[in-house]
């Protein structure tokens, strides 16, 4: 109860859920050998991290952020460019983190005490023109950010994946520098949501979660509120930018379409909304599934769209084209508003409550 | 407080120049910047011409939101939507417009113009229907909504369309420039002027003359009461939504006509833009709009000839330096 904060999932079926995914996720590199897995593996915990720090934001003081990418971006690219300027040592990471995470919290403190102090509705727009012209200049800086090609580098010795720790023919299993990069991702994206829950569970987070019911009571009995969603932002913003970290050091690479687009905050937006806002654990559960479907039903959507073509159909090949994957999820993402504003967290709470 | 007698007129209310200031004095400002009067000139009819065209975008999501409360994300889509549309007449009909004849061409013109507008039209009709109207007074629903919608719309639009930019040339009679002395001034820009104009006089005509624009205004300073003394708010908002999407639609060809090509995510790019021009002119209010959008458009003008480096960022620069002037835009209208 002390490592969730007092704040477990409080359903049945949630819990054996999270369960589930936590160990599928902790032996990923034992069951499933081979890069893809891994690979998958590893999104979904740094998008579970990126995910609960926004649901910090829309979850729990009802704020629309178009910014979080940029965030997660900066975080990206503090690794990538240490790493590339300074070679795979040890010292380039920290730097990179010495230099990314306060950068992130400043660009949050600037867009919060601009936007937040004059009215919410401005936020969301803000956010969204401060965001784009950041992608702009990260495409343009390319002495800096590499443009649009990006930044690939090397780790540091430990990390790569040549690195073979304990031999196959020792344990049956090879623990090389990939595996432990993996864990490195793994627990780092943990200790972030638990993290997480820890503020949204402190009197801090009550007093977010008063803003977002009605935030003219809450300034009414005495709550600075810029000063709370100010700091919420910011503590959004560094987790977001850790989680950005984690993804540079994974890809070993940051470029505008893994850390930058715009895909990536709608993927972000769909996942909080699927997952249940203002729960934390909805982020887990909407990642797994997102990136889940992501990465295997793109598959099937091609197969489809074969099929569809093959049988003489008119515009359904187009429709089921894999690129048109975020068709599918917009209206997926409009459905869910509508229908499921809670989430699958919301649901299973709802139906455990209901049966007592 | 000064007493008033029955007969005496009722006071005026004030006039704030400031803001409509604003614009004549950053383009006199910029006279010794720029150096030589033609491309002064040059540059200053380029945004002029460049903010009528943002303006006619923008106009719609101002009201919507002054009017309803209602922040629409996906105002973009009826930009894209409109331009796409206009393609469907203009693309086969690209003979007639490569003759050099200004009635031909406007012929064709403009009922590609008056179809796209309709689509448009019909398209907010659907959007308010299906995705605005459940998600009433919610601003997190109708912007993740609303957002939802944006995507939909340009996924759809690639779905049919295709992926790739269709060029879509201007019309013979309007390409090349107008010489007056050593100043070359486009001719396609001085159409845009002259349609922004139209559009911003019959907007404030509309608003400021008729029975409708008096209760459109009423309504954005005060819904409630507007409610309470019988009329219909909801269809009349319903009226402000689908003749802001049409509006969007006719930007959305002429932009398209400016750039001379057409692609799906035009919509979401303009977008931006145009938050930044209504947050600039103060959310609800039609003149303040129209002084962003030319603040916006000199802005990228002037710093894209002046320091080009700088032109990514200086819409944000504006933004920042109008809001800590007026927290609440140039022309604060509404209580919210």
């Amino acid at each position: 109860m002390m490592i969730l904060s007092g704040d477990p999932p409080r359903s049945r079926v949630l819990s054996i859920l999270l369960v589930v995914i936590i160990l599928a996720l902790a032996a990923t590199p034992f069951l499933f050998p081979g890069a893809k897995a891994m690979n998958v593996a590893a999104q979904i915990c740094i998008f579970a991290a990126l995910v609960a720090s926004y649901d910090l934001l829309l979850g729990y003081t009802g704020s629309v952020s178009f910014a979080h990418t940029m965030f997660y971006g900066i975080g990206s690219y503090a690794i990538a460019i240490a790493l590339y300027s300074m070679g795979p040592v040890w010292a380039a990471v920290a730097t990179g983190i010495a230099v990314g995470l306060p950068l992130a919290a400043l660009l949050a403190l600037a867009i919060g005490l601009f936007s937040l102090r004059v009215a919410a509705i401005f936020f969301a727009m803000v956010t969204l023109a401060v965001a784009s012209a950041f992608q702009v200049l990260a495409s343009q800086l390319s002495w800096l950010t590499g443009g649009e090609d990006g930044r690939s580098f090397q780790l540091p010795e430990l990390l790569r994946p040549g690195t073979v720790l304990i031999s196959k023919s020792l344990i049956g299993f090879e623990l090389n520098g990939r595996v432990l990069t993996y864990y490195l991702v793994l627990i780092a994206a943990a200790t972030m949501i638990l993290c997480l829950l820890r503020v949204v569970n402190s009197p801090f987070g009550r007093v977010l979660q008063a803003i977002r019911e009605n935030r003219f009571r809450a300034e009414a009995l005495g709550f600075r509120t810029v000063f709370h969603l100010t700091y919420a932002n910011c503590i959004a913003a560094l987790v977001a930018a850790g989680a950005g970290m984690l993804n540079a050091l994974w890809l070993r690479y940051a470029g505008p379409d893994t850390s930058l687009s715009f895909t990536i905050m709608l993927d972000i937006l769909l996942m909080v909304v699927i997952g249940g806002m203002g729960t934390i654990y909805g982020a887990i559960i909407g990642a797994s599934i997102f990136i889940l479907a992501q990465n295997y039903l793109q598959a099937l959507m091609g197969a489809a769209s074969k099929a569809a073509a093959d049988a003489g159909l008119p515009l359904l090949p187009g429709l089921l084209h894999p690129d048109r994957w975020l068709l599918w999820l917009g209206l997926l993402f409009i459905a869910s508003v509508y229908f499921f504003p809670t989430g699958v967290v919301g649901r299973l709470r709802g139906a455990g409550s209901a049966k007592h | 407080m000064t007493d008033l007698a029955a007969s005496d007129p009722l006071p005026k209310p004030k006039r704030d120049v400031a803001p409509v200031l604003l614009p004549v004095a950053l383009a006199l400002v910029m006279i010794p910047f720029v150096g030589s009067t033609s491309s002064w000139v040059t540059l200053t009819i380029a945004s002029l011409a460049m903010g009528m065209m943002i303006f006619i975008m923008a106009s719609g999501l101002t009201l919507v939101f002054g009017l309803m409360d209602v922040l629409n994300f996906g105002h973009g889509a009826f930009i894209a939507v409109g331009a796409y549309i206009a393609t469907l007449i203009l693309l086969p009909l690209a003979g007639s417009l490569q003759a050099d004849s200004l009635w031909l061409n406007l012929a064709v013109l403009a009922p590609a113009a008056l179809l796209a507008m309709a689509a448009s039209g019909v398209l907010g009709l659907v959007v308010e229907r299906v995705l605005v109207l459940p998600v009433y007074g919610q601003h997190l629903k109708q912007i993740l909504m609303t957002t939802g919608g944006l995507i939909v719309a340009e996924q759809m639009l690639y779905a049919l369309w295709g992926p790739q930019i269709i060029p879509l040339p201007l019309p013979a009679s309007l390409r090349g420039s107008v010489i007056i002395g050593d100043i070359a001034i486009a001719k396609y820009r001085l159409l845009a002027m002259l349609v922004g104009l139209v559009v911003y006089v019959a907007i404030e005509l509309t608003l400021n003359r008729t029975k409708i624009g008096l209760l459109i205004r009423a309504g954005v300073e005060n819904r409630e009461m507007v409610e309470a003394l019988g009329y219909r708010i909801r269809r009349l908002f319903l009226g402000v939504f689908m003749t802001g999407s049409a509006l969007a639609g006719l930007g959305g060809v002429m932009w398209a006509l400016y750039r001379e090509q057409v692609h799906a995510s035009m919509g979401g790019d303009l977008t931006v833009l145009i938050f930044i021009v209504i947050i600039i002119g103060g959310l609800g209010s039609i003149s303040g709009c129209f002084i962003g959008a030319l603040l916006v458009a000199m802005v990228a003008n002037y710093g894209g000839f002046l320091v080009p480096k700088l032109a990514l960022v200086s819409n944000i620069l504006l933004m920042v330096a109008i809001l800590m002037w007026r927290p609440r835009g140039l022309y604060a209208v509404t209580s919210r």
